[in-house]
Formats: C-alpha cells, sequence, structure tokens
C-alpha cells in the first residue's frame, strides 16, 4: 500500500520534471510544457477557476444527463403540473407536469449544441476572412474589410431576428442566424493580429525556403491568431447563451418540446404570478452559465495575455 | 464590440482642407455603402419570406385577376435587382411602404413608436453613466480591494443576466408581490390621450403642458424596464472605465502629479479621468446603440410599445414592409450613433485632431 502511493508520488514528481525541463525535446513536449504553465498560472486564478467549474459542470450534465435523471423531462404528469419545488421535485414541475429539474439537465445538451455550433462556424469564417485580408492587403483587404465592416454595423439581435423569421423558427435557423451577425469582429481581430506578424522574419523565412501563401496563412499566421480569437469566443460565448435564449423567449428558437431554457422562460411567463418557479428557475440556470463563461474568459485573458488592460 | 476597432475612423493625422475632403468623402463612403448593404440584407430576408405578400394583401380567397394585379402592382414581376433599386429609391424618399398590419404608412408608424423606444433607451444610458463611470473610476483606484471585486462581479452580472428574465421577476416582486410599482405599459389606460403628442416623450409632454399626475404616472412606468437596461449599460460603462482607468493610473504623468504633491482627488479626475473621458464616448455610444437595438426583449416583457415591439409584432404578422422599414431604421441610428461619437472623439481628443 505504501509503496504504490511512493511510486505514484515519484510519478507525479517525474512527471513535473518533464513538463518543466529547459528543454523539450519534441514539439509534443514543448507542446505539454506550454500547457501545463499556463494551467499552473490558470490554476492560481480564483475567478478563472470559478468560471470553469460552473462550464465542467455544464459539460458534465449534458454527458451524463441519463444517469442524473429518471426520464428524458418529456414525460407529461398531468396530475402534477404546477408543483413546488419539494425533494421529489428539486425545482418544481411546469404545466404539464413536467418535472424542471430533469428539463434543466436535459436543456444544458442544448446550450452547449448553441454554443458549440456557432464557434464552430465563426471561428473559421472570421480567420480565413481576417489573415486573407491581413496578409494580402490592397484591394483584396479593403474589399473584405468593408463587407466586413457592413455585418459589423448591424443590429445584431434585430437581423438574428429577421434571419430567423426568413428562416423559420428552429433551433438550426437560430445557430445560423446567431453565426451570420457574430462572426465580423472575429475578422477584424485576426485581420489586427496578421498585420502585426506578417512582416516578421520567420514570416520571411518561410517564404523564402518557397512556403505557399495558403501554407504561410494556415502553418504560421493562424495559430498565432488563435489565441486571442478564443479569448474572444469565450468572452462572447455568453452573448451567444443570451441571443439564443432571447430568440427561443420569443419563439423563434428552438421550438417546444425542447427543453430549451429561454422557451421555458417563455412559457412560464404565463404562470409567473403564481406559479414563479416555472420560469425563475431556466432564467437561473441561464444566468450561471452565461456568468460561467464570462468569468472563464475574464481569466483566459488574464492568463494568456498579460498585456490586457483589465487584468487586475 | 468594443474590441472590434472602429470601422469609421480615418488614418489621416493632419488636418489640412484636403485631408479633411479626403476624411469627409471616405466617411460618406462607408456611410453609403454600409446604408445599402444594410438595406439589401434586410430586403433579401424580405423576399426570402416564406410569406406570400400579394396574399398577405388580398386574401387567400381573392380570385385570380385580383391576385395577379396586386402581383404586378407590387411589382412582384420585375428582377430582383430592379425591385430592390425601387425600393432603394423608395427608401431613400422616406416611403416605407405601407403596413399591413396597422394599414397606416410605415413611416408614420415608425414616427409613432420610435419615441417610447427613444426615450427608455436615453435614460436607461444616463442612469448607465451616472452610476457605472464613478464605480469604475472607484474600482480602479482601489485595485484589488473589496470594493474593486464587487464592482467587478456587479458588472459580471449585469453582462451575463437575461435581461427579459430578469425583467419577468422585477415585475413580480416589484409590482404583483410589494406593489410598488405599476406593472407593464408605458402609462395607465385612463391617462392615455390627455397630453397632446408633441415630441413623442411623455415625460417632455407632460411636464410642458404641466400635467404632472401624468408625467408622476409615466415616470413610474418607466422605472422597471429603464432600471433593467440599464444593468447591462452600467455593467458594461463600469467595466471599461475601470480598465481605462487602470491604464492611465500606471502612466508616468500620474507619478509627476502626485510627486507634484497634488491632492488624490485632483490626481484622479482633474489629471486620470480627463484622457479616460475621450476613450468613454465611444463607449457610450455603442452602449446607447445597443440599447436602442436590445430593448427588443425589455419592450416584449414590459408591453412598450416601441419599436422593438413594433418589429416583433410585424414578424409574427409577417408585415415585411413593416420589418424592413424598421430594420433600416433601427440600423440606421446604431451607424449614426458609432459615427456621431467617433466624430466627437475626434472633436475631443487633441491627439487625434
Amino acid at each position: 500500500m505504501a509503496e504504490g502511493v511512493v511510486t505514484e508520488a515519484g510519478g507525479t514528481a517525474r512527471l513535473r520534471a518533464w513538463l518543466l525541463s529547459d528543454s523539450p525535446e519534441s514539439t509534443f513536449h514543448a507542446r505539454c510544457q506550454r500547457f501545463y504553465l499556463g494551467w499552473r498560472a490558470f490554476r492560481t486564478n480564483p475567478i478563472a477557476m470559478i468560471g470553469l467549474s460552473i462550464i465542467a459542470t455544464l459539460v458534465l450534465a449534458a454527458v451524463f444527463a441519463p444517469l442524473l435523471t429518471q426520464g428524458d423531462g418529456a414525460e407529461q404528469h398531468l396530475s402534477d403540473r404546477l408543483l413546488a419545488p419539494s425533494a421529489e421535485h428539486w425545482f418544481g414541475t411546469d404545466e404539464l407536469g413536467r418535472d424542471i429539474y430533469e428539463r434543466i439537465v436535459w436543456g444544458s445538451r442544448i446550450t452547449l449544441y448553441i454554443v458549440g455550433l456557432v464557434g464552430v462556424m465563426v471561428v473559421p469564417i472570421g480567420l480565413l476572412i481576417g489573415t486573407v485580408a491581413g496578409y494580402v492587403g490592397g484591394w483584396v483587404d479593403t474589399v473584405l474589410m468593408r463587407f466586413t465592416d457592413i455585418f459589423l454595423a448591424f443590429p445584431r439581435l434585430i437581423l438574428a431576428l429577421a434571419f430567423v423569421s426568413a428562416l423559420g423558427p428552429g433551433i438550426e435557423n437560430a445557430v445560423l442566424a446567431i453565426a451570420l451577425t457574430t462572426w465580423s469582429p472575429y475578422a477584424r481581430l485576426a485581420r489586427a493580429e496578421t498585420i502585426t506578424i506578417r512582416n516578421s522574419e520567420y514570416i520571411m523565412a518561410a517564404r523564402l525556403q518557397g512556403a505557399s501563401a495558403w501554407r504561410i496563412l494556415y502553418g504560421h499566421i493562424m495559430p498565432l491568431c488563435l489565441s486571442s480569437v478564443i479569448i474572444r469566443l469565450t468572452l462572447d460565448m455568453a452573448g451567444i447563451i443570451l441571443t439564443a435564449a432571447g430568440l427561443g423567449f420569443l419563439g423563434l428558437g428552438a421550438q417546444p418540446p425542447l427543453p430549451e431554457w429561454g422557451a421555458m422562460i417563455s412559457t412560464g411567463r404565463q404562470y409567473i404570478l403564481d406559479q414563479w418557479w416555472v420560469a425563475a428557475v431556466p432564467g437561473l440556470a441561464i444566468f450561471v452559465v452565461s456568468l460561467g463563461f464570462n468569468l472563464l474568459g475574464d481569466g483566459l485573458r488574464d492568463v494568456l495575455d498579460p498585456k490586457s488592460g483589465s487584468a487586475g | 464590440m468594443a474590441h472590434s476597432g472602429n470601422p469609421i475612423a480615418g488614418t489621416g493625422t493632419g488636418s489640412s482642407p484636403r485631408l479633411l475632403i479626403a476624411r469627409a468623402a471616405n466617411l460618406l463612403f462607408t456611410l453609403s455603402l454600409t446604408f445599402v448593404g444594410l438595406t439589401a440584407i434586410t430586403f433579401i430576408i424580405g423576399r426570402v419570406m416564406p410569406a406570400d405578400p400579394v396574399l398577405a394583401i388580398v386574401g387567400d380567397r381573392a380570385p385570380k385577376e385580383v391576385y395577379e394585379a396586386m402581383y404586378l402592382k407590387l411589382g412582384l414581376d420585375k428582377p430582383l435587382i430592379q425591385q430592390y433599386l425601387i425600393y432603394l429609391v423608395n427608401v431613400l424618399q422616406g416611403d416605407f411602404g405601407k403596413s399591413i398590419m396597422t394599414t397606416r404608412l410605415v413611416l408614420d408608424d415608425l414616427i409613432r413608436f420610435f419615441p417610447a423606444t427613444f426615450e427608455l433607451a436615453s435614460i436607461a444610458t444616463l442612469a448607465g453613466i451616472f452610476i457605472g463611470v464613478p464605480m469604475g473610476v472607484v474600482a480602479a483606484v482601489r485595485q484589488g480591494r473589496l470594493t474593486d471585486h464587487i464592482v467587478r462581479v456587479v458588472g459580471l452580472i449585469g453582462y451575463s443576466v437575461p435581461i427579459f428574465w430578469l425583467g419577468l421577476m422585477a415585475l413580480l416582486v416589484f409590482y404583483a408581490r410589494l406593489e410598488w410599482l405599476p406593472g407593464p405599459g408605458r402609462i395607465e389606460v385612463y391617462y392615455d390621450g390627455i397630453v397632446d403628442p408633441i415630441t413623442g416623450f411623455i415625460l417632455i409632454d407632460s411636464a410642458v403642458q404641466g400635467e404632472w399626475e401624468v408625467f408622476n404616472n409615466a415616470l413610474s412606468h418607466l422605472v422597471l424596464p429603464a432600471a433593467m437596461l440599464a444593468t447591462y449599460a452600467l455593467a458594461y460603462i463600469a467595466r471599461m472605465t475601470r480598465s481605462f482607468m487602470l491604464d492611465q493610473l500606471s502612466q508616468e504623468y500620474v507619478i509627476t502629479a502626485r510627486v507634484k504633491g497634488l491632492s488624490e482627488l485632483a490626481v484622479i479626475w482633474r489629471h486620470a479621468f480627463r484622457n479616460v473621458l475621450v476613450q468613454l464616448i465611444t463607449i457610450i455610444g455603442l452602449t446607447y446603440a445597443s440599447l436602442l437595438e436590445g430593448s427588443v426583449l425589455t419592450e416584449t416583457v414590459f408591453a412598450w410599445p416601441g419599436i422593438g415591439q413594433y418589429i416583433t409584432n410585424s414578424l409574427f404578422n409577417a408585415d415585411m414592409n413593416a420589418v424592413i422599414g424598421g430594420t433600416v431604421v433601427v440600423g440606421i441610428c446604431f451607424v449614426g450613433i458609432n459615427m456621431i461619437s467617433d466624430t466627437l472623439y475626434r472633436l475631443v481628443d487633441p491627439r487625434v485632431r
């Protein structure tokens, strides 16, 4: 028993020595080291850690939803409708007798789905347009940036509203609408980063070696833009969640009976005076999750971008 | 939005007449390009809508001839690009077409509904400035201490809370349970129509006409929705003020001022804050613009008869003329406010001039 503990401690120490050694042996080794050092800085930031634990809880709830609940949040028990929170129904029940706790847990999947999908769409578009504009320059830059500016000047929620109403309500269309109104700041960000690095010596070296423009963009410029883009995305996540919830609230996002939190508030609105929990609980869930993303984003910025003025 | 850089900022630093003209031309070009983009995208959205604009007017029992006559009258047989150009020319003349829902001209509707939104957003922004700016300054001065943490947390909460939900909860607590404040709506029904709409702003109209009872009623209706919007404005302004102030307080001129023996108040407000002011103008402009558009959800919750509610109601009734008109007007305000703040920025900051 004692022996096992000793080996384990020895293993940890060896792992740490490997992670902290001055001369990394491979790219993989160097990457692990960077990640570890970042994590060490991140760990000392309580705000970021709170944010991380909220998001981790969200992910765990989404992954283990079948284990955390007895049903899938869709079963109706009309005899149990609008019950107040109790030991049996932690968050009470809604107008169709569905358990609100179960719906919140299952709803976390929808939230993650929306956020993930928007991120997956927005980052490549923004990176591509921004890096190409910044690297190529000239009239390409002007055209691409004017195009970006038009989207930047748009009122976001109203554009998303108009898009969803044109495409028809539904969760995929809501995602598409949010993505269309979100990508433009990423293009600007990526362009600004590209301009500062496009004349550095290692880019010259790559070009002298005969690397194609695409290779330089993809292999050398985009990875360097990624950290600021990711910070921005984490900080934007809260806004994305709130917009999606707003669309759901207006009846333009996820459609019933899907347990989307914004749509749940919308139905709970009818019972607000007597059964407040039907609307209160999903709103609280939205609030906690977007707070989590904001805390995490703030912390990430403190760790990854020490220049930032708001680092406390 | 704040980190997105300024799309309209010119690059010149001098102020010779030629540069000024070039800058004005650049500004005008950006403005018209944005305008064309804005109308084009909303127009396309309007045409992609599954709803048939002809059916919406003539009804689904109209005979074929009536349907076709209306189809031609609306110009739907022309190519899309031609339809758009006709629409653009009309919009430039202030003609947004007729609203199917209200059967009035869209422009008249917009003029009727806009002041309510404007009043709400203006008061919320003012509240955000008067509370948010001092909060941000105090937090920066006391960086890392309890006050700072409280301000940061308050800021993050304002950022993270779904405003429409907060509005519902506020109605539940302050209207339904405590009965301190009135419910949804802009004014009590029995006060409706007492004051003549001179400016469209109920507070100003009732004050000018000496109808203080109406004024008080309108004010009490304004408290909750304005407070909800102000929560967001306050969070954003406080957060940015704090970050700008931190930048300034670490500058050498601040140390010089302190070494000179100036009082702490003078150092903070007369030296550091003055430099922050310039950046703050942009932030306040952004906040104002986003409140004008962001009031959609708040207006829905509080049944506030503003432009946001008008757009949402029109959307659900497939009233595309109204939707496009509303979106274009909000978009123009959005761009306009950002441009005004950009120009102000140049006027206030001698380094940019």
